[in-house]
């Protein structure tokens, strides 16, 4: 380790502020180089402002910011990378229509003589890098088609390729499956034994502890408080994010589990998914556990009929669900919450009203016209069900928080009175009070007799909710596990276990 | 470690380049191209092989390919460019009153003028788009009818006649060296200076950059204001030495000059294989689609296709070309992810 006399990056008692929003109040970080810091508060609480200041993206009200022990003011995301400051966001920033390489260096291209860009050397020095990072991707290809891991790859390829001396990765693992998380955080911790400074955001605290060595809080915009990560447990982090102890973070209610409402059998769609067969009984929680990649949203997505599949049947109370018809699935009482909720799941430009009354609209119109005062009648009750926190129910759903959203998108599907839920995803990018929430509102609707499917990535979360566990892997449902029998090592073993027979 | 991503390619560089070039647009284009002018000749020789065929070959697409080359680059950097039809009426007609005005005047100046006539409009339309943020699509047709007008009000019903240039400057618009034609030099010579820029300068690859994915760009610290109006500035200064060029070549300006002209341009580049939501192609691609579109419109007469289907078949062609760029583009995407798996 290098001398950790002067901190690679201070801030102080920062404060920013978006016309009448604080989004900071008074931030605070200090990292030393050679150290890994996490960076850790519930969504709103400014990491992502904090972050964005260090990038240049924005400019500090007020406050101090020190980069090796000088003052330092970015005005455009260029300074901070000029003065070593690099930055991988949750969403790799890369241009798909350019070569791996041009991605590396944009916007700095190795020169040759008459300022002509030097491709071969480019490409040389971009493989070298890889082999660095122990990764083989043609550095000719496109960067179009890649997976989020490679990209995150080739973010880090540039980080290092700029000679950054902090590196921040915000949320970098939010898409990875474990084989992949594993290999980031060997190039993070090789990054750190060169005297780098990393900050680390995460909502994982078993990757927080595991990676990194410092831990500072924030809550609502202030600094809380910095850690070393041996000296402190997840309740001590978790109690100072949320300023309270959260003695239960999956509050699941014990209901009774009635008749079969959905039945799997035999599905097969080539290369996707193989023979899955399974049912989902009233007032049950089923979770459908497994790495990325093992066709979780895939099976989900057949079962509503978005996508198709080659052979086998599922039935809905009894009823046969066409394929491929996600309409008839609606009506025969499905509805599917889907992993990308700005994407798939909202309408963001819309109200919220809009948004909850979107599926339900020929039902609520009168003699064919559709009026705003309807839809807020509507939407009105469903919102103070889950309580949605938002000012009026006119607002843009872009400008809700991520916990706020998904509860739009859950009222917006229970509006349709469905009694089969599949959930995609419940709780990502959501804090960990609002998951609380979130967690508690599935397992009521479990206990007033709705069946649910849901897909999760993180474990806590399955073992925590579900009735039973169901693992898939590479498109196989390797594991039926009871709540009783879900281990976190059986449903890792069972998520792995084909992978060990192949290789 | 042992988790294989994406292999190195295996090719050698000659491999390289020659399955590079089969797959390119540009080729495919040419191609077109021939076949056009085989299917034109062996209905009629002389759409080739005649004293005027050759020079009409390469002059007719000369103006099409500078306003093509401008609008490509604008393309590129996912905006476009339609008041350069305004822009190229405005200085061509100006280079006619300059003649008028100022008897004597060197040939140089007037080209002086023209470009930067034309880039002073285009740095207008980038200044607009670029602090105003405001989709570049209704600002460039807020100015095409703007500039329109400018001509109208300063022409009215009066029109520039060969008569009142000097001979010098219309032999310009036939004159032909070594068997190619002045205006071919000149547009050639934008073209290769343009493509150098766009390949092989850190300015040029921005502009791909920006078009590819515009908040990116941003995060990377490119000076995306700079170059969207920098490359509005370009597709103006263009159009303007296209005005001028219009005035050698035809002898006659009204202030209906180069009505519609916007649209051919953007249409050479969309055939040419730049990809209207920017961030791929090339100007090469931008100047063929340019000659393959002034071919089509001089074969299709000889091939006996009444006026009507003409512009039915050049539609027919920005459809077809589009189309063919998303089922190439999907099948590209396939392949990449293909690769990716492919461990």
């Amino acid at each position: 380790m290098t001398s950790s006399a002067e901190p690679a990056v201070v801030l102080a008692q920062v404060r920013k502020a978006f016309g009448p929003v604080v989004a900071l109040r008074s931030g605070g970080l200090t990292v030393y180089p050679g150290s890994i810091h996490a960076l850790v508060g519930e969504n709103g609480a400014g990491k992502s402002t904090l972050v964005k200041i260090i990038a240049g993206l924005y400019r500090r009200d007020s406050g101090q910011f020190t980069l090796h022990g000088r003052e330092v003011d970015f005005t455009a995301t260029a300074e901070s990378k000029h003065a070593g400051v690099a930055v991988i966001y949750q969403e790799p920033t890369l241009f798909p229509d350019l070569s791996v390489t041009e991605n590396i260096f944009m916007g700095r291209q190795i020169l040759g003589a008459g300022r002509r860009i030097d491709r071969p050397a480019m490409h040389a020095e971009a493989e070298a890098l890889f082999q660095r990072l122990g990764v083989r991707i043609d550095p000719r290809r496109s960067a179009l088609g890649l997976s989020i891991a490679d990209q995150q790859i080739i973010e880090i390829a540039k980080a290092i390729s700029l000679q950054a001396s902090v590196l921040i990765m915000d949320e970098p693992t939010a898409a990875l499956s474990g084989v992949e998380v594993d290999r980031l955080f060997a190039v993070a911790r090789s990054l750190r034994d060169e005297g780098r400074a990393l900050v680390f955001i995460s909502h994982r605290f078993d990757e927080v502890f595991a990676l990194c060595d410092t831990v500072t809080v924030m809550r609502d915009g202030d600094y809380i408080d910095t850690r070393k990560t041996a000296e402190t447990s997840v309740g001590e982090i978790v109690a100072l994010m949320v300023g309270r102890e959260v003695d239960n973070l999956f509050p699941k209610t014990v209901a009774t589990i009635g008749d079969p409402v959905l039945k799997v059998s035999g599905l097969s769609s080539a290369g996707v998914f193989h023979d899955v067969s399974f049912e989902v009984r009233a007032g049950e929680i089923v979770g459908l556990a497994g790495l990325v990649g093992a066709g979780r949203s895939e099976v989900a997505r057949a079962v509503f009929g978005v996508d198709s599949y080659d052979s086998g049947s599922v039935t809905i109370n009894g009823t046969l669900v066409p394929r491929d018809n996600p309409r008839a699935a609606i009506g025969l009482g499905m509805a599917l919450i889907p992993e990308d909720r700005r994407q798939q799941g909202l309408v963001i430009d819309a109200s919220v009203s809009r948004n909850i009354a979107s599926v339900v609209r020929s039902r609520l119109s009168t003699s064919g016209l559709l009026t705003t005062a309807i839809e807020n009648t509507m939407a009105g009750a469903w919102a103070a069900k889950l309580e949605v926190k938002t000012s009026s129910l006119d607002i843009d759903a872009a400008t809700m928080s991520g916990g706020n959203q998904q509860k739009v998108v859950i009222a917006k599907w229970l509006a349709t009175n469905p009694s089969l839920l599949i959930i995609d995803e419940p709780t990502r990018g959501i804090d960990v009070g609002t998951k609380a929430t979130v967690h508690g509102l599935l397992s009521d609707l479990a206990g007033q007799g709705l069946a649910i499917l849901m897909i999760s990535s993180e474990l806590p979360e399955v073992l925590g909710m579900a009735d039973r566990v169901l693992v898939l892997c590479e498109g196989r449902i390797t594991a039926g596990l009871s709540r009783a029998d879900a281990t976190p090592e059986a449903v890792m073993h069972a998520a792995t276990h084909s992978l060990e027979v192949v290789r | 470690m042992t988790q294989l991503l994406v292999a190195p390619s295996r090719m050698s560089t000659t491999q390289r380049v020659v399955t590079g070039l089969l797959h390119s647009r540009e080729v495919a284009i040419v191609l077109v191209l021939l076949a056009v002018a085989a299917v034109a000749t062996a209905k009629t020789s002389s759409f080739l092989f005649s004293a005027n065929s050759w020079r009409d070959l390469l002059l007719t697409p000369s103006i099409l390919i500078l306003l093509a080359v401008g609008q490509a680059v604008v393309i590129i950097t996912r905006n476009v460019d339609l008041s350069v039809g305004s822009v190229l009426a405005l200085t061509a007609y100006l280079t006619g009153r300059l003649f008028i005005d100022n008897p004597g005047i060197p040939i140089v100046v007037v080209f002086v003028a023209g470009l930067a006539a034309g880039a002073v409009l285009g740095l207008v339309n980038g200044v607009i788009i670029g602090y105003g943020r405001v989709p570049a699509l209704v600002i460039t047709l807020g100015t095409l009818y703007i500039y329109r007008g400018v001509v109208l009000s300063w022409a009215g019903s009066d029109r520039i006649n060969a008569s009142d240039l000097p001979s010098g400057f219309l032999s310009l618009g036939t004159k032909s060296v070594a068997s190619v034609p002045v205006l071919t030099i000149i547009a050639v010579a934008v073209l290769v200076v343009v493509a150098y820029y766009l390949h092989s300068n850190r300015g040029g690859r921005e502009l791909y950059a920006i078009g590819s994915d515009p908040d990116a760009a941003v995060l990377y610290g490119l000076a995306v204001r700079r170059r969207v109006i920098g490359a509005f500035v370009l597709s103006g200064a263009l159009a303007g030495l296209a005005g001028v060029l219009y005035t050698a070549r035809y002898g006659t300006v009204s202030s209906g000059a180069g009505t519609g002209i916007e649209l051919q341009a953007v249409a050479a580049a969309v055939i040419g294989g730049v990809a209207i939501f920017g961030g791929s192609g090339t100007v090469w691609g931008a100047a063929i689609g340019a000659v393959l579109l002034v071919t089509i419109n001089r074969a299709l007469p000889i091939a006996g296709i009444p006026d009507f289907w003409q512009r039915a078949v050049v539609g027919a062609l920005i459809i077809g070309a589009i189309v063919l760029d998303r089922i190439l583009a999907a099948r590209r995407a396939r392949k990449l992810i293909e690769a990716r798996d492919d461990v």
